[in-house]
Order: C-alpha cells, then sequence, then structure tokens
C-alpha cells in the first residue's frame, strides 16, 4: 500500500525525471507509429507506381487464365490438396495409433515413418513417387496419374505431420477418461475409438484444418512430375500464362485464388480456436 | 454368507515404491466396507488393484468366486461385474447425459437402443437427475454429475460398488445428495467398496471399517468400533486428525 503511493506520488510531488509507466508506453507508441509512416512514405516515393502496375495489374494480359482458372486449375488445386488430405489422415491416425501402442514393434515403425517423411522435402518425395517409383518396380502403374501420384506423395508427407498432431491430441485428454471407460467393460481399442479419439479429434482440428492449409499450398509442387494441360493446377496456370504474355499479373491472379481459398479457412481455424479456449 | 469379494495377500508396487504390502480383507455379498485412512496410504490403489484398473504385482482378487488377477481370465468381462464411481466423475463430455449412461450397455453388453435407454432413465430416476437426460455433463453440477456418474455404473448391472472418494472433489452443499444416493444402494442391498473421508457416513451405513497406513490394514471390524473407539495408535492419530483438525492445529 504504502508502495504504491510512494510511485504515484513520485512524478508530481518530487518532480522527478522518470517518466510514468503510462507515459512511457505513449511515447513508445508515437515513435513506432512515425517509424511506420516514414517507412510507408519512402516506399512510395520510390517504388514506380505505373511500371508495377503494368508488371503486376495489367488484367488484360491474364485474359486467357479464364475459364480455365476456375474449371481447371482451382479444381485441380483443390483435388490434389484434399485427397492428399484424405490419405494423411487415416494413415496420419493409423500412425499415431501405433505410437501409442504397449506393442514396441509399431511404436518404432511408426516413429521411423514419422521421422523420415517429416525430414524429408515435399518436393522430393513426389519426385521419388513420380519418376523413381515407375522405374523401380517395373510394372507400376498409377491408374488415376497424375491424381494418385500427387495423393501418394503429398499425403505420405502430410500423414507424418498428423501422426504427431494426433498423438498430441490423445494425450490431452484425461487418463480419467479410458479408465473410465475400461472400468464399464470396454476393451482398451473400444473405448479408445468410443471415448478418447472422439475427444482427441475435436481438440486437434485447428491444426488439422492449418494442415489442410500447408495442403493448399504445396499442392503447387505437381508440375515437377510432368503433368498434362489438363492436371494443370493454380501455379502452374499462373507460370504457363505469365511466359506466354511475358507479363506477371498471371502470378498475381493465380494467387489472389488460393487465397480466396486459404483466408476463409484461417478465419475458421481462428474461430475454432477461440470457440474452445471458450468452452474451457 | 458368501463372499461377495476377496482380497488375498494383494501387493503392488510403482517401481521402487511399495504401495501395497500384503492386504487381506473380505467384503460379504451386501455388505458395505468403508475404507479409511491418510492420503498417500493406497486407499485409491486398493480399489483400483480390485478391478484391475492397476495389475497386482501378487495376489488375489475374487470376486464371487472368479479369480480376476488369473492370467487367463477375461479381463473385460471380470470388470463388468464391479462398478467405479471416481472422485472426479470423469463423465464423457462430448456425449450427452443418456449416452453416457447408453454407451457401454450397448458397445459392451449389446442391448439395444431402447432397451439401454430405459435402464438409464431407470437409473437416472434412481438418482435423481431423470430429467436432465438430455443434458451435456458440462452443463451440471458436481453432484448431479457424480449421480449420473453413479446412474453410469449401476446401468452395467454391477455385482460390487467401488467408490473412490465420490464427494472428496464436491463443494460442501452438494456433498449431501450424492451419499444420499450411495446410502439408498445400500439399503437396497448392493454390495459396496467406499473409500471415503465422510466419517459420519462411514459410521452410519458401513458394516465394517478398514483403516488402512503406509500400504497395511492396521485395524478393521464394526464401525462402532474402528471410529468409536479405536485400538492402534494411527487409527486414533488419524482420526483425531480428521474429526477434530482445528485441535491438532495447535499441537503440531
Ligand atoms: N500410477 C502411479 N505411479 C506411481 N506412483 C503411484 C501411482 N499411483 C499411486 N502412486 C503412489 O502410490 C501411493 C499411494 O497412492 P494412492 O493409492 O493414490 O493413495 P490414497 O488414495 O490412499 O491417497 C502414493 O505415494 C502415490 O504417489
Ligand atoms: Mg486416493
Amino acid at each position: 500500500m504504502a508502495d504504491s503511493s510512494t510511485t504515484l506520488a513520485g512524478p508530481a510531488s518530487g518532480g522527478a525525471r522518470k517518466l510514468s509507466p503510462r507515459k512511457r508506453r505513449q511515447l513508445s507508441l508515437a515513435a513506432q507509429s512515425l517509424v511506420l509512416v516514414a517507412l510507408l512514405a519512402i516506399l512510395i516515393l520510390t517504388v514506380d507506381g505505373s511500371k508495377i502496375q503494368k508488371s503486376f495489374f495489367d488484367f488484360k494480359a491474364a485474359q486467357n487464365m479464364f475459364p480455365a482458372l476456375f474449371t481447371v486449375a482451382l479444381k485441380n488445386t483443390i483435388i490434389y490438396a484434399v485427397s492428399a488430405y484424405v490419405l494423411g489422415f487415416v494413415l496420419g491416425l493409423i500412425l499415431a495409433l501405433m505410437r501409442l501402442s504397449s506393442f514396441a514393434p509399431y511404436r518404432w515403425i511408426s516413429l521411423a515413418y514419422i521421422e523420415i517423411f517429416r525430414g524429408l522435402p515435399a518436393l522430393l518425395v513426389l519426385m521419388i513417387i513420380g519418376f523413381g517409383l515407375p522405374i523401380a518396380f517395373d510394372g507400376l502403374q498409377f491408374p488415376l496419374d497424375p491424381y494418385d501420384k500427387v495423393a501418394i506423395g503429398l499425403g505420405l508427407v502430410a500423414a507424418a505431420y498428423m501422426a504427431e498432431t494426433f498423438r498430441a491430441g490423445v494425450q490431452a485428454v484425461p487418463p480419467g477418461q479410458l479408465e473410465a471407460a475400461r472400468s464399464l467393460g470396454m476393451s482398451h481399442s473400444r473405448a479408445m475409438f468410443s471415448i478418447v479419439l472422439p475427444q482427441a479429434v475435436r481438440l486437434v482440428i485447428p491444426p488439422l484444418t492449418n494442415e489442410l492449409i500447408v495442403l493448399f499450398k504445396d499442392s503447387s509442387l505437381v508440375s515437377v512430375i510432368g503433368i498434362t494441360l489438363a492436371g494443370r493446377e493454380l501455379t502452374k496456370l499462373g507460370s504457363d500464362e505469365a511466359i506466354k504474355v511475358a507479363n506477371s499479373t498471371p502470378f498475381v491472379v493465380a494467387g489472389a485464388t488460393y487465397l480466396l481459398i486459404t483466408i476463409p479457412l484461417g478465419i475458421l481455424v481462428r474461430r475454432l480456436e477461440a470457440k474452445q479456449r471458450k468452452s474451457r | 454368507m458368501s463372499n461377495a469379494v476377496e482380497i488375498v495377500d494383494l501387493h503392488k508396487s510403482f517401481g521402487e515404491l511399495q504401495v501395497l504390502k500384503g492386504i487381506n480383507a473380505s467384503v460379504k455379498t451386501g455388505e458395505v466396507i468403508c475404507i479409511i485412512g491418510p492420503s498417500g496410504s493406497g486407499k485409491s490403489t486398493l480399489l483400483r488393484c480390485v478391478n484391475l484398473l492397476e495389475q497386482p504385482n501378487a495376489g488375489q482378487v475374487i470376486v464371487h468366486g472368479v479369480d480376476l488377477t488369473h492370467r487367463d481370465v477375461d479381463i473385460d468381462a471380470a470388470r463388468r461385474r464391479l462398478g467405479m464411481v471416481f472422485q472426479s466423475f470423469n463423465l464423457f463430455p462430448h456425449l450427452s447425459v443418456l449416452d453416457n449412461v447408453t454407451i457401454s450397455q450397448r458397445k459392451v453388453l449389446g442391448r439395444g437402443r431402447a432397451e439401454a435407454e430405459k435402464i438409464a432413465r431407470n437409473n437416472l430416476e434412481k438418482v435423481g437427475v431423470g430429467e436432465k437426460a438430455r443434458a451435456f455433463p458440462a452443463q451440471l453440477s458436481g453432484g448431479q454429475q457424480q449421480r449420473v456418474a453413479i446412474a453410469r455404473a449401476l446401468s452395467m448391472d454391477p455385482q460390487v460398488m467401488l467408490f473412490d472418494e465420490p464427494t472428496s472433489a464436491l463443494d460442501p452443499e452438494l456433498v449431501g445428495e450424492v451419499l444420499t444416493v450411495m446410502r439408498q444402494l445400500a439399503d437396497e442391498g448392493m454390495t459396496m467398496l467406499v473409500v471415503t473421508h465422510e466419517m459420519q457416513f462411514a459410521k452410519e451405513v458401513a458394516d465394517k471399517v478398514l483403516f488402512m497406513d503406509g500400504g497395511y490394514v492396521i485395524e478393521q471390524g464394526p464401525a462402532a468400533q474402528v471410529i468409536g473407539a479405536p485400538q492402534h495408535e494411527r487409527t486414533k492419530t488419524f482420526l483425531r486428525r480428521v474429526l477434530d483438525p482445528t485441535h491438532l492445529d495447535v499441537t503440531e
């Protein structure tokens, strides 16, 4: 009590140089705003507006992207991302259960898988699936080429991340839940599937949605395995067009189309997280 | 009279820590046994060994003639004979009250939805939360949650009910409603093993009280004797602490 009254009285009565915390905060904010304004001014003054407009926002140059932008590229991007996501989800769940199993070899296999696929670039995995496998296994056919190749390549990598997410989710469910289920006569696996997993999945919906955003972006990697015109996704269509018209606007158009998907997903993630915080 | 539960020379350690050092006890059908003792004396561990949530290191647990500790016993089937109520309720938060009470009836006993719901509603009615069937656990008070947990266990038709400090997590004004339900169960002839600090309940309801300390049963006998006229120094000290905590604060 005595302490706080002296600090409050300090600047007024003693006329000390030291600013109050509130004053200091205000001053710091003012300084930061000033820096921001200055940076903005420099940016506006130094860049050549018309040149930027011509190379990035010349929408005539992007004319040829329509309607393929939506009917082919966006559609393929969604197919690649979602199919990889489904595979990653199922495989990730299996890997997480193996990781938590009491049977040691399952744990080893799962751990080895996770460490390997988390450590490899998705690009490399795609190339191994796309070029390596057909050569290594002579008769190997991908009947839905390139859709199955992409789903497998990106899905294998996503599974490693999702496995870790699921594991964290399962471990976040209080142990009393499993015990209560067991005490009611449920077997371990029954208790896992009916009681623990439904709660775990709810907990990890936000990070799992983030993984979907990641896959939307990673689907741009598929152009390395050689796709046909019909298999083009957003980045490939954008870069093909940009080269054709020697202008960067198609990049911008492709980019904006990604954001059309990823920004709403991001908003969804934040909503879900806020809801979970509240329910706790 | 037949023994519902027989605990024979039960040992349990966690690594180096010996928690149960040879427990012997028996519970006759329809009896209520209260287990008392200081915190850390192994009461929860004993109860958890009885329904095999913990695997004992040695000794036997025999429920209505079936040795649960036998290597070849079907542990999931064996556990069904025993209902368990936990200190922290452990209701399933993602399921409605009704689903909490029906899920294991359906998945474990294979009862149909209609039958399981009928049994669930009967038991919810019995513990006084019949009108909460559609609610979710988070919408209930602690006392209501614990009564749902009791209904959930009862719906599996257990031969014996285990209670591990069922009122310790409750606000004082909610303790009574749970004890009332337990008293009613005892009156109906349910065989019960109850870990509790509610000495009044033990005195009035228990056929036998068992005092544990340091991994041993120090003293057991009728409630009036163990609580009213304890023989062992440790029992006396413990009871003095529980029954008159302020007095002890001064002397220690
Ligand atoms: N799963 C476990 N792992 C290690 N130690 C445990 C475990 N469960 C209980 N213990 C220890 O065993 C002792 C007895 O615990 P418990 O049976 O819970 O006592 P009580 O219920 O009488 O308070 C305590 O020292 C506790 O720390
Ligand atoms: Mg305990």
